[in-house]
Order: C-alpha cells, then structure tokens, then sequence
C-alpha cells in the first residue's frame, strides 16, 4: 500500500522536479560558460562574486536536500519497479512474500542513497 | 483483461481501443530507465568535477552522448504516460483533464527537446571546451 503509493509519488517528483534541473543542467551547458556558472552558482556551490550569494547559499542547501530526495525517489521508485516486473509475472502475491518484498525495496532505496550520497560528499565534488 | 466479451477479450483492445499497448510501452522504458539510470548514477558520481569544461568534455564522447539522448528520450517518455495516468486518476472534471494532459504533453516535448538538442549541440563540438 505503502510502496504503492510512493510509487506514484517518487515518480512524479522526478518528472517534474528532476525534470526541470536536467534541462537546465545540460541547456545551460550548451549555452555558455556564464550560462553554466549562474547554473553551478545556484545549485551546487554559491558564487562570491555575485550580488545574490547570500540567498544562492540558502539555495544551495535547498538544493542538495532536493537532490537527496530525488536521489532516493529514483531507487524507490526502481526498486518498486523491479518489483512490479516481478508482480507482473504473477508471483509474490502471498501475503508474506509480498510484504518483504515491499519492505525491501525501502531498505535498498534508503541504503543506495546513503552511499551515493557519501561518495558525493567524501570526495567534495559538491562543496 | 478480465472483463468484456469473449472477442473483446482475444483482441485485447478493451474500452479505449488501444489494449495493452499503454501498459507495454510503460515496460519497456521502464526496463531501459533502469539500465541507463543505473549508467548515468555511476558516471555522475565517478565523474571527478562537475564544473563546465568537466561536463563539456564529457558529452563530447559517442559513448557519452549516446546512452544520455536515449535516457532522455526514454525516461521523458516513461513519465508521460505515467502522469497520463495519474491525470486520468486524479482530475475527474473533463475540461481540467484535458487542460493538464497538454500541459504535461508540452512540458515533455518543451523540455525533451532542448536537452536532446544541447546534448547534440556539445556532442558535435558546438560548444568549445
């Protein structure tokens, strides 16, 4: 039930949100460098030079809160889709069966996002 | 499929005439987002730097290039007819629902369509390095 809806919900968030940050990520890229530096400056690491490095600052933060999310929505929502492969077959419909399945899903999706984002931070690629 | 008559049923087409031809397609991106999911999850985090120049030359390489249009193209089309259905879920009244099924379908094809092209556009050298 659950895992159902945070299907759903995991989902839509990437569409939407992870959505928006991929089209900005690789448009302002193909831009221009400046184009790429408000980019960077907003998401990943505040700009000195910048009249709005206080509020990027806070952003950055707001930032990489949302990338946690969006990092643990995608492998919610991989792992609920591998399971739904498996339900589609028709197996792991027993109660038991269907519950562990469900409940690991959660425990992989939370443990994948700890170690991504521990590589993130430990190699100070976002700092 | 359990539902409608017999004919109904070998055909497959059900009441909106399309079958399973929704679900199917919704599988099939689904089973090439994980692969390229899985691809980019390990380049993002084994990419060293993430400043400009780093990502330029990066999607300077066919084999960067490449899997990145496909995961773009496959996801985006993934979410579309995932919140296709959500919308048919969630917004009964008819004129919003069809109002929230272009604005979804403008925003997949707005937003897909500018990051295949700068991917081709850095692909293709037209950004210096």
């Amino acid at each position: 039930m659950l895992v159902s809806i945070l299907h759903r919900a995991t989902g839509t968030a990437m569409a939407i949100g992870g959505g928006v940050i991929l089209t900005w990520w690789l448009v302002s890229a193909a831009m221009s460098p400046d184009a790429y530096k408000i980019f960077y400056a907003w998401i990943v690491q505040s700009d000195a030079s910048s009249p709005h490095e206080g509020l990027q600052a806070l952003v950055n933060i707001l930032a990489k809160l949302a990338g946690i999310g969006l990092t643990w929505s995608l492998f919610q929502h991989m792992a609920s889709g591998v399971r739904h492969f498996v339900l589609d077959t028709g197996a792991g419909y027993e109660l038991k069966t269907n519950r562990v399945g469900a409940l690991l899903t959660i425990a992989f999706s939370i443990t994948a996002t700890l170690v991504v984002w521990a590589i993130l931070l430990t190699t100070g690629k976002l700092i | 499929m359990g539902t409608g008559t017999g004919l109904g049923r070998v055909r497959g087409l059900g009441s909106a005439r399309s079958g399973t031809h929704h679900w199917w397609l919704q599988r099939v991106t689904a089973a090439a987002n994980l692969i390229l999911m899985i691809w980019f999850v390990v380049s993002i985090v084994r990419l060293p730097i993430v400043d400009h120049q780093a990502v330029v030359l990066w999607l300077k390489s066919p084999l960067v290039a490449v899997p990145l249009v496909l995961l773009v193209l496959s996801t985006f089309w993934h979410f579309r007819l995932g919140l296709q259905v959500f919308i048919e879920d969630y917004v009964h009244e008819e004129g919003n629902k069809v109002a929230a099924l272009l604005l979804l379908n403008a925003y997949v094809f707005l937003c897909g369509a500018l990051c295949v092209f700068s991917i081709l556009k850095i692909a293709f050298g037209g950004v210096p390095a």
